[in-house]
C-alpha cells in the first residue's frame, strides 16, 4: 500500500520542480493526490514519467461540477509499479472552453481514455492524433456525463433529496 | 504463366485492397466488436476499431443510484467473472466506509474471487483452442465452468450475473453443500486441467498458430497500459493482488507466471498457469477457513449492512435499518477513492468520488477490456486475418466491459 513517506518524498520533488503549480495536496485513503494546471500538465506528467517512474497510466477520466469557475476536472491517475505507488493528478478546466493537451505523445495508450472522456464530458484534447466519439454514435450532439442532461424526468419527486432530509 | 509468381500488370484486380467489415456480430469475434480491415489478399493492411455498440451509461446510470443498486451494475462489466466485479465494488466503498473485515469473510471472497478468475480463464483458453481448429477441448473444459456456476448458485442462487455479497461481506454464510461442491471441484478440475493442457500445450499445430504470433514487448505493452494476463506475458510481473493486496491475498502463497515474448501461446501459459495458482489459493483459503471462528459471514456494521430478513419483519429496528439502506440514507464520508482489483483481464478500478448525498457523486470504471482493446488494431496491421482472430480471442475481451 502507499508510503506516507514516499509519498512525502514525492511531494518534495515535485514542489522543489513546479513550485506553486502543484497545489492542493492531500492523501486521500494513502493515495497522493494534487492540483495542477494545463500549461504545465504535460511536463508534469512526463517529469512524474521519467523522473519518478511512474510509468504505467492507470486511467484518465473527468468529473464535472456545475457552476464553478473551472468546472471540469480532468482526472489522471498514474502507477509506479516498481516501488508501488499510486499518484492522482487533477486538472481543473472551464467549462466552456474545456480545452487541455493530449497525453498521447507520453502514452500511446492515453488514446482511446481521452476519447473517452471527450465522449462523455466533452474535454478536447489538443494534439490528440483522432479526436471522435467513442462510445456513443458520432451524432449524439451533446456529451452526456455533463451534469446538465438528467437521466430521469427532473420532475420526478420520490427521489428529491429533501424529502430525505438532506 | 508461372502460378508461384504472377506477373501483375497495372490495373491487376489482385493489387487492390478488400475492405472487410469484420463485425459487430460476427461469429469469429465472440461478442459485439466491429473492426473494418483493408485486406491485401489474407494479410492486414489497416483496422479501425468501433465500439460501443452495448454502451449502457453505466456510469450515468450509477450516479443515480444508491450503492446497494450499483452492485448490479458491476455484474454487467465482466460478466464472465461477475463476482470479482461485485467483491471489487463493495471492496471500493468499504474502503470508502474504513470497514475492517474479518478474516473468514476475506477468504470466503477470496475463494468465489478465484473460481470466478478460473471460470474466465477457461473461457478464454478454450476459446483459443476452439479458434485455432480444436474444439474439443472448448467442449471438454467448459462443463468445469458449469461447476463454477453451481458453487454460485450454492452461495448467492444466480450464476451469471451473480449479484454475490454485500456491503461488509455476505448475504448468508456457505452451506455444507457449498462446501462440498468445492472441495469436488478442487478434486476433479486438475485432473481435467492437466488434460485440456496434454491436449494443447505440446500439440504441434497449436504450436505453429500461436507461437510467435502478435508478439508484443513489454515497453509497447507499458506504453498501451495493458494489464492483466496480456501484461504478464510480456515479462512484467505485475498483478494487484501481489502489488496492492486487497481482501487478505497477502496472507496466501502463490506465484505470478510470466511470459516471455508476449505472444498468443505465452498468453495461453500464462493463464493456464494462473488456473493452477488459483487452485493453489482455493486450497490455502480451505485450509484458513478451518482456524477461523466459524458462522462469521459479515462485518459487524449495522448502518451499511442489510439485516436479516426474518428481522425485517418482526422488529423495528431493523425494518427502520433496511428502509434507511435500501433507500441510500446512510451517511458516507465525503470523499474520493480508487480501488484496484485484479479481475479476470486485468486491472479493474473502481474510482468513486462521494458527496455525501444518496448517489455517489460521480463513479468512474477502470475497465482493463476497454484499455487493452485499443491496441489491437494497431497490432493487427501486417497480420494474417485469421492470425487477427485469434489474437483478439487471446485478449479475451469481453464487450460487457468494454463499452459499460
Amino acid at each position: 500500500m502507499e508510503d506516507t513517506t514516499l509519498n512525502n518524498t514525492i511531494h518534495v520533488k515535485l514542489t522543489e520542480k513546479f513550485g506553486e503549480k502543484v497545489t492542493a495536496v492531500s492523501e486521500p485513503y494513502g493515495l497522493l493526490t494534487f492540483v495542477t494546471y494545463k500549461d504545465v500538465i504535460i511536463n508534469v506528467l512526463s517529469y512524474l514519467k521519467d523522473e519518478l517512474k511512474f510509468n504505467f497510466l492507470t486511467d484518465i477520466t473527468a468529473v464535472h461540477y456545475p457552476g464553478k469557475d473551472h468546472g471540469i476536472a480532468v482526472v489522471y491517475h498514474l502507477n509506479n509499479m516498481v516501488e508501488r505507488v499510486r499518484i492522482r493528478i487533477k486538472v481543473f478546466i472551464s467549462e466552456q472552453n474545456p480545452t487541455i493537451p493530449t497525453a498521447t505523445p507520453i502514452w500511446k495508450g492515453a488514446n482511446w481514455m481521452e476519447r473517452e472522456t471527450y465522449d462523455l464530458f466533452g474535454v478536447k484534447f489538443e494534439g490528440h492524433p483522432d479526436l471522435r466519439r467513442i462510445l456513443n454514435m458520432d451524432d449524439l450532439g451533446v456529451h452526456p456525463m455533463l451534469k446538465q442532461y438528467p437521466l430521469e424526468d427532473p420532475n420526478r419527486v420520490d427521489k428529491k433529496d429533501e424529502f430525505f432530509g438532506r | 504463366m508461372n502460378h508461384n509468381h504472377p506477373v501483375y500488370t497495372d490495373n491487376d484486380p489482385q493489387e487492390e485492397l478488400v475492405t472487410l467489415n469484420l463485425g459487430p456480430t460476427h461469429p469469429a469475434t465472440h461478442g459485439v466488436f466491429q473492426n473494418v480491415l483493408q485486406l491485401d489478399g489474407e494479410r492486414i493492411v489497416s483496422g479501425v476499431s468501433t465500439i460501443g455498440y452495448i454502451h449502457r451509461a453505466f456510469e450515468k446510470i450509477a450516479e443515480h443510484r444508491p450503492f446497494y443498486q450499483i452492485t448490479p451494475l458491476t455484474d454487467r462489466l465482466n460478466y464472465c467473472s461477475s463476482p470479482i466485479n461485485n467483491m471489487g465494488w463493495h471492496m471500493t466503498v468499504e474502503k470508502l466506509l474504513n470497514i475492517q473485515m474479518p478474516k473468514r469473510v476475506d477468504y470466503l471472497r477470496v475463494i468465489i474471487m478465484e473460481l470466478s478468475r478460473i471460470a474466465d480463464h477457461i473461457i478464454c483458453n478454450t476459446i483459443i483452442g476452439q479458434d485455432t481448429g480444436a474444439t474439443t477441448t472448448f467442449l471438454y473444459l467448459f462443463q468445469f465452468r458449469e461447476h463454477i456456476y453451481e458453487i454460485f448458485e450454492e452461495v448467492c442462487g444466480a450464476r451469471l450475473t451473480t449479484n454475490i455479497g454485500r456491503i461488509g461481506g455476505f448475504e448468508r454464510d456457505f452451506n455444507e453443500i457449498a462446501f462440498t461442491k468445492i472441495n469436488k471441484f478442487l478434486k476433479e478440475f486438475p485432473v481435467a486441467l492437466r488434460e485440456f493442457e496434454n491436449l494443447l500445450t505440446r500439440n504441434r499445430i497449436f504450436i505453429d498458430r500461436t507461437a510467435g504470433v502478435a508478439e508484443v514487448t513489454k515497453e509497447a505493452a507499458l506504453e498501451y497500459s495493458w494489464t492483466g494476463p496480456l501484461l504478464r506475458a510480456t515479462g512484467v510481473d505485475y498483478d494487484v493482488r501481489v502489488s496492492d493486496p486487497y481482501s487478505s491475498y497477502q496472507d496466501f502463497d502463490f506465484e505470478v507466471p510470466v511470459g516471455t515474448s508476449g505472444d498468443i501461446y505465452d498468453r495461453y501459459l500464462v493463464r493456464n498457469e494462473e488456473m493452477w495458482q488459483s487452485l493453489r489459493i482455493i486450497e490455502q483459503a480451505i485450509v484458513k477457513l478451518k482456524t477461523e471462528p466459524k458462522g462469521i459471514f459479515h462485518a459487524d456494521v449495522p448502518d451499511f449492512y442489510l439485516p436479516p430478513k426474518q428481522e425485517v419483519y418482526n422488529n423495528m429496528e431493523a425494518l427502520i435499518y433496511h428502509f434507511k439502506i435500501v433507500m441510500g440514507e446512510i451517511d458516507a464520508p465525503k470523499a474520493e477513492v480508487y480501488h484496484a482489483v485484479e479481475g479476470g483481464n486485468g486491472e479493474l478500478g473502481f474510482y468513486l468520488i462521494n458527496d455525501g448525498g444518496r448517489t455517489p457523486y460521480r463513479l468512474h470504471f477502470r475497465r482493463p477490456s476497454f484499455v487493452n482493446y485499443q491496441m489491437f488494431a494497431p497490432m493487427s496491421e501486417g497480420m494474417l486475418l485469421s492470425d487477427a482472430i485469434i489474437n483478439m480471442s487471446s485478449m479475451n475481451i469481453i464487450a460487457g466491459e468494454l463499452d459499460a
